[in-house]
């Protein structure tokens, strides 16, 4: 696959989308499949239970009805075989999208991830690049057992090679996995479950915009502080912000939606405008994303600031059993908390 | 390549042909084992409804039937709680009772049990407090026991993950001189991870005391085992490895108890791992949140109703005059009383302390951790007052 054609396929998803109006997330992320699988015959979709199910959480409804088991393949459960078979489906041509069935299951594919698929361009100097999609659905909130609820982009981000996209919106639900199919690179695309549900105002009639991957996106304007965010939490911090109005403190959201690339540009901006941030997300802390994420605005608004980057992560803990994650996941209350401490900070 | 050049040069040739290709043979080579010992039978093995039976004993007989009773209210208890929101999901045994029950009962005390997060009525088979085997699924804690207690390993959610642990465990206890057997279950779409393929070669090169039992169901979710394996057998696996193979009805509780029996004894005397595939059928949907209708006919399951394996035991021991309509109340009537109780002391909501999120992440204490179980303290008593 040339990166010409991809970039037509890319181009093309605009005009295709909004044939019926996605009511879910879980929907939008169907409809991306299904749309760059009509236009492009190259694309598979593989995994545990994703044709005749349709995937424990339905997001490939449909696919193997409509293009036939050889293009959306019920594999063998094994993860690292699905993955590596994937590498040498990409070696011949093919740009499968794979599912891991959820966050903690896909580490059985961490070898084939991160010795092969992240580092496979690296290795053949451009001449075996890896197009494959790895949509992972991650996070809590949703009562899982154990096992069910990992945030692992920690580890995804800090493999070279790898690009990181996690959606927070139906609609960049839509645009960014059809983005990441038209990928010459790998991208762990991460699946915030406990927004599958989610809906949204999208209108059919108006196109479905296909972003590249690494731009960030302001979701709500203010001037008081920047909420630098993604995934699962944005929803959680456009309501802190809105009970922030409150108190009298006027927030910025920022929705990062690709962990890598990082968009330092739209962030740092923000930042350089508010003068304060704050990240926030529901992976552990220590070691989490947004230390690098505060080591970077650190870095590029040092004289913008007026305190400290803060974080309001996950506890440093093992994802806890589903009658206590309330206690573990970043909610509005230690948002603002965190917000408040910036505030006196300023103060200080 | 020498000897090719070697021979061209030595043999005659008739003029005008063109040499023949012959390759030189390998050196001696043999397989280590002559695979017939271990591939399993073609058909499983049926003890019920067969003359094999007469040699059955009759208290197992009849303490199996007491066991699967209990087991089959255990499971229809449990699916019912799923309802009332009392656990978050259960994966039903419904119609496997005899390959967990038979299983767990052919181990000693001091044997181990490896479970997958399915084997919730091995584990009670073993004694295993019934509401602390449902503690994963409640969602209080991860595991709601000390493994020690009961030489029950936690069970498992990654699929597979839990067979290598057995074999390390079975292989210490034998550095350790002591005769302790491990027996590991997994699903059949459990046998495809590298992990299953990993755990039997290991323990067939280091002749480790453990058993293998795949409970083949039919499914691994929505995938049915003919897109998980074109092996024969799930059983004929293990002659790869060097092991033997063994299938057994998976529905009938004296054939697995048997088969189990067996291959629990030859790891105790020595004789190395076995692998053994028991042919059952998962009557229930996945969990209480699968829709098997989506991959599966109604009628492939009513044929598997047919050859339950509570019906297939109770028959036998009615024919045997084993039972009679008092032993079958009174075997009603436990397995009732269990899950009252269970019901009560699952209705009660837990008293969770969230503290309790710091408390065994490591031995000892970090600094960090003990900042944020400051926060969360601060937290609770402000959550407290409010
Ligand atoms: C490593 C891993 N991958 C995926 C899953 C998700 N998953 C849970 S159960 C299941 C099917 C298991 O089927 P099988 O091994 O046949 O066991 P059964 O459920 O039939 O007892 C899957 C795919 C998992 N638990 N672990």
């Amino acid at each position: 696959m040339t990166t010409a054609t991809t970039g037509t396929a890319a181009a093309k998803a605009g005009a295709n989308a909004g044939k019926a109006k996605p009511a879910t997330m879980a929907q939008a992320l169907q409809r991306a499949m299904r749309d760059a699988m009509a236009e492009d015959p190259t694309v598979h979709v593989m995994g545990e239970d994703v044709g005749t199910l349709g995937g424990v959480f339905r997001v490939t409804d449909g696919l193997a009805k409509e293009f036939g088991e050889d293009r959306c393949t019920d594999t063998p459960l094994a993860e690292a075989g699905i993955l590596g078979a994937a590498v040498g489906m990409a070696m011949y041509g093919l740009r499968p999208v794979v599912e891991m069935q959820f966050d903690a299951f896909a580490y059985p594919a961490f070898e084939q991830l991160i010795s092969h698929v992240a580092k496979m361009r690296n290795r053949t100097r451009g001449a075996m690049p890896m197009p494959i999609v790895i949509r992972v659905p991650y996070g809590g909130g949703i009562g899982g057992v154990e096992h069910h609820s990992d945030s692992s982009e920690a580890y995804y981000m800090a493999t070279p090679g790898l690009h990181v996209v996690t959606p927070a919106t139906v609609e960049d639900a839509y645009g960014l996995l059809r983005a990441a199919i038209a990928s010459d690179d790998p991208v762990v695309f991460l699946e915030p479950k406990r927004l599958y549900w989610s809906k949204s105002d999208w209108s059919p009639e108006a196109p479905a915009p296909v972003e590249p991957i690494g731009k960030a996106v302001v979701r709500r304007q203010g001037t008081g502080a920047t909420l630098i965010t993604y995934g699962p939490s944005v929803p959680v911090c456009l309501e802190a912000a809105e009970a922030a109005q409150a108190e009298g403190w006027d927030l910025e959201v920022v929705d990062l939606r690709s962990l890598v690339p990082f968009d330092d540009e739209t962030v740092c901006a923000s930042v350089r405008r508010t003068g304060r941030a704050v990240v926030v997300h529901e992976s552990t802390g220590f070691g989490g994303p947004g230390a690098e994420i505060a080591a970077r605005v650190t870095e590029r608004c040092f004289h913008h600031l007026e305190a400290p980057v803060l974080r309001v992560a996950g506890f440093d803990i093992p994802y806890p059993p589903p009658m206590l994650e309330r206690h573990h996941l970043p909610g509005v209350d230690r948002v603002l908390d965190a917000v408040a401490r910036l505030q006196w900070e300023a103060g200080s | 390549m020498d000897s090719l050049q070697q021979r061209s040069s030595t043999v005659q040739e008739p003029p005008g042909a063109v040499p023949a290709y012959r390759p030189t043979p390998p050196p001696a080579w043999q397989p280590r084992t002559d695979p017939a010992p271990l591939l399993p039978d073609t058909e499983p093995l049926r003890v019920l409804g067969t003359d094999a039976v007469a040699d059955a004993d009759p208290a197992l007989l009849l303490r199996l039937y007491a066991e699967l009773i209990r087991g089959r209210r255990y499971n229809t208890q449990a699916t019912a709680l799923t309802k009332q929101g009392r656990l978050a999901v259960y994966p039903s045994t419904h119609g496997q009772e005899a390959c967990e029950i038979a299983a767990a009962l052919a181990l000693e005390e001091r044997d181990w049990l490896f479970p997958s997060y399915r084997d919730t009525l091995a584990a009670v088979a073993r004694g295993l407090d019934p509401v602390q085997a449902l503690t994963l699924l409640r969602g209080d804690w991860h595991t709601g026991y000390d493994p020690h207690e009961h030489r029950i390993a936690p069970l498992s959610t990654p699929l597979a993950t839990q067979l290598p642990h057995a074999v390390g465990l079975a292989h210490a206890a034998r550095l350790k001189g002591d005769d302790v057997v491990a027996l590991a279950m997994v699903g059949d779409g459990g046998t495809s991870e590298g992990d299953f393929h990993e755990a039997l070669n290991f323990a067939a090169v280091w002749q480790a005391p453990v058993v293998f039992l795949v409970q083949n169901n039919g499914f691994a979710i929505s995938v049915p085992l003919a897109k998980q394996t074109a092996a024969p057998s799930l059983a004929h696996k293990a002659v790869g490895y060097g092991m033997p193979g063994r299938l057994v009805d998976g529905n009938d509780a004296i054939a697995v108890h048997q088969v189990l029996t067996e291959a629990v004894a030859r790891a105790r005397r020595g004789g190395g791992p076995t692998l053994v595939e028991a042919i059952t059928y998962r009557i229930d949907a996945h969990t209480n949140a699968d829709d098997a209708t989506r991959y599966r006919a109604a009628g492939e399951v009513e044929t598997w109703r047919a050859h339950d394996p509570i019906l297939i035991l109770e028959r036998e021991l009615t024919e045997r005059g084993l039972l009679d309509e008092d032993g079958r109340r009174a075997a009603a009537e436990a397995a009732e009383t269990m899950a009252a109780e269970l019901r009560e002391r699952m209705n009660a909501d837990p008293v969770l302390n969230p503290m309790d999120l710091f408390s065994h992440v490591y031995a000892e204490q970090t600094t960090q951790l003990r900042e944020q179980a400051a926060q969360l303290r601060a937290e609770l008593e402000a959550e407290g007052e409010a």
